[in-house]
């Protein structure tokens, strides 16, 4: 029988959570790193053993710790104490230093302060960690300030792929309340040349030539705070969710608004329909279902709640606009969590498992792709992500 | 040998418990402490000086025989007491919020 393992990346550390394929009890192993904030932790599809997770801290900064045990055993690539002569300069894998154009060697760009004032990229975090699909050295960081980093020697060293922020529109781009996050990576499982990002506050953006080139993929976009309804950046993108037998039908959760894209972003319509409100965080597409959406609606941009004090998950059959509430096991009064943009997962067991984490320190779990839900754990400190493989 | 003493999350990512104790080679200085540290355990490194620049990050600090060093130059001798062994270096993770 297949098993189940989920990363819980929270406030004050990570948590595995494992389960056999009924998912109905669960073995909680953490706190990892406690005390730190550990942003994304997530497994590669090549190898489900090698596990990257994100851990930050205001005061200490960046580190990142592999796993190539399911999450039992970690380390810092490149933190051994005594590495071979002549070896790989150890100590880089929290190294994120943003390229500078050839040239000059002066930053590749600028982007827009608060304040309406050009301002330089400052490394803050790792936002997000994406395994490629192949190679399991191989993975993807996305930091704030946004870019997007890559590294193919199992995250002891990272580049940056500068053509994302060297493509035109950098100085547009400016942080949202949460900072400027390169927050969602989606790599096309048929077109290695193929990745979706999404940065929050500047859009969506695609390459197709492995990461060389990039366009923003935001028309159809509106946002009420953006006067030219034709802008190209500028756009507070919340998630993208996309199912791999379908790389060119795109969902998003943009600040206000779920939107829906069938030619790979290059154009967007809302999918909103009869969603109490279209605000919120976190989308996800069935694992055997295309057409099957999952989003958590939150009150407002101002009230980062549930309405009505009920939690409830919504389900579209339909690709969007028709939406189910999903309630059996979710608290229907005075629930008043968040469930933030990377705290969504589903797994692929023939039975679509759900999950999500609540800045509460709830994950809970649905075995039937969301008709009924129950908690795994109820007293996890706030959950930042969840992620899940599913095991042989 | 120079005596360390980590805040409790950086010593949890370098896996010791209680004083790190380092030998230095030449004068004790931040300097020169910070690197013999960063040799010895590499996971340390940008968690207490960024990676570029070298600077202390902002809400380290560094207490030494009662003083506050922060601000002293990173070449700057260290206190005869701290070179001796006697005092340990102590890195700070800076009260901060609530």
């Amino acid at each position: 029988m297949s098993n189940v393992r989920v990363l819980v990346g929270t406030r004050k550390g990570a948590f595995v959570l494992t389960s056999d394929g009924k998912r109905e009890q669960w073995d909680v192993s953490g706190p990892h790193f406690a005390g730190w904030e550990m942003y994304h932790v997530k497994g590669s599809p090549a190898d489900p053993n090698r596990l990257y997770a994100s851990q930050t801290s205001g005061w200490f900064g960046q580190i990142i710790q592999r796993s190539s045990d399911g999450g039992k055993t970690w380390e810092t690539p490149g933190g051994e104490k005594m590495p071979a002569p002549g070896g790989m300069p150890v100590g880089q894998s929290n190294k994120f230093v943003y390229d500078t154009t050839p040239e000059t060697g002066k930053p590749l760009t600028t982007h827009q302060w608060y304040d309406g004032t050009q301002h330089p990229w400052e490394f803050k975090r790792v936002w997000h960690l994406e395994p490629s699909l192949t190679d399991p050295d191989t993975v993807y960081a996305g930091v704030e300030d946004a870019a997007l980093f890559r590294s193919t020697d199992g995250a002891h060293s990272w580049q940056e792929l500068p053509g994302l922020r060297g493509h035109g529109t950098g100085p547009k781009w400016q942080p949202g309340a949460g900072g400027m996050c390169l927050h969602t990576i989606i790599l096309d499982p048929s077109d290695p040349g193929r990745i979706y990002i999404a940065i929050s506050a500047a859009g969506a953006f695609r390459t197709d030539d492995g990461g060389q080139t990039w366009k923003p993929i935001n028309r159809g976009l509106k946002s009420q705070y953006i006067p030219d309804p034709n802008a190209e950046v500028g756009f507070c993108v919340h998630r993208l969710a996309m199912h791999p037998s379908r790389p060119s039908v795109l969902f998003m959760q943009l600040h206000w608004d779920v939107m829906r894209s069938d030619d790979a972003g290059d154009q967007w319509h809302e999918v909103s329909g009869n969603l109490p409100t279209d605000f919120g965080f976190a989308i996800d597409v069935h694992a055997h279902e295309p057409e099957t959406v999952y989003v958590v609606p939150i009150k407002s941009d101002s009230e980062h709640i549930p309405l009505e004090g009920k939690l409830r998950v919504y389900r579209s059959k339909t690709g969007g606009n028709e939406w189910e509430a999903l309630t059996k096991g979710l608290p229907q009064r005075d629930c008043y969590v968040n469930v933030l943009r990377d705290a969504m997962a589903v797994d692929s067991l023939d039975s679509c498992g759900v999950y999500f984490g609540t800045t509460g320190g709830q994950v809970y779990a649905s075995a039937d792709a969301g008709d009924n839900w129950a908690p795994i754990v109820r007293d996890l400190p706030a959950v930042l992500s969840v992620e899940v493989q599913t095991l042989p | 040998m120079i005596r360390v003493i980590l805040p409790a999350h950086l010593r949890m990512l370098a896996h010791v418990d209680g004083e790190v104790k380092l030998d230095v080679e030449g004068e004790a200085t931040q300097r020169s402490v910070l690197d013999a540290l960063e040799a010895r355990y590499p996971m340390l490194r940008g968690t207490i000086r960024d990676h570029v620049t070298q600077q202390r990050r902002p809400f380290i600090r560094f207490f030494a025989c009662e003083e506050d060093l922060s601000h002293e130059p990173a070449d700057a001798p260290l206190p005869g007491a701290v070179a001796s062994g006697a005092e340990p270096f102590l890195i700070i993770g800076a009260i901060a919020g609530g």
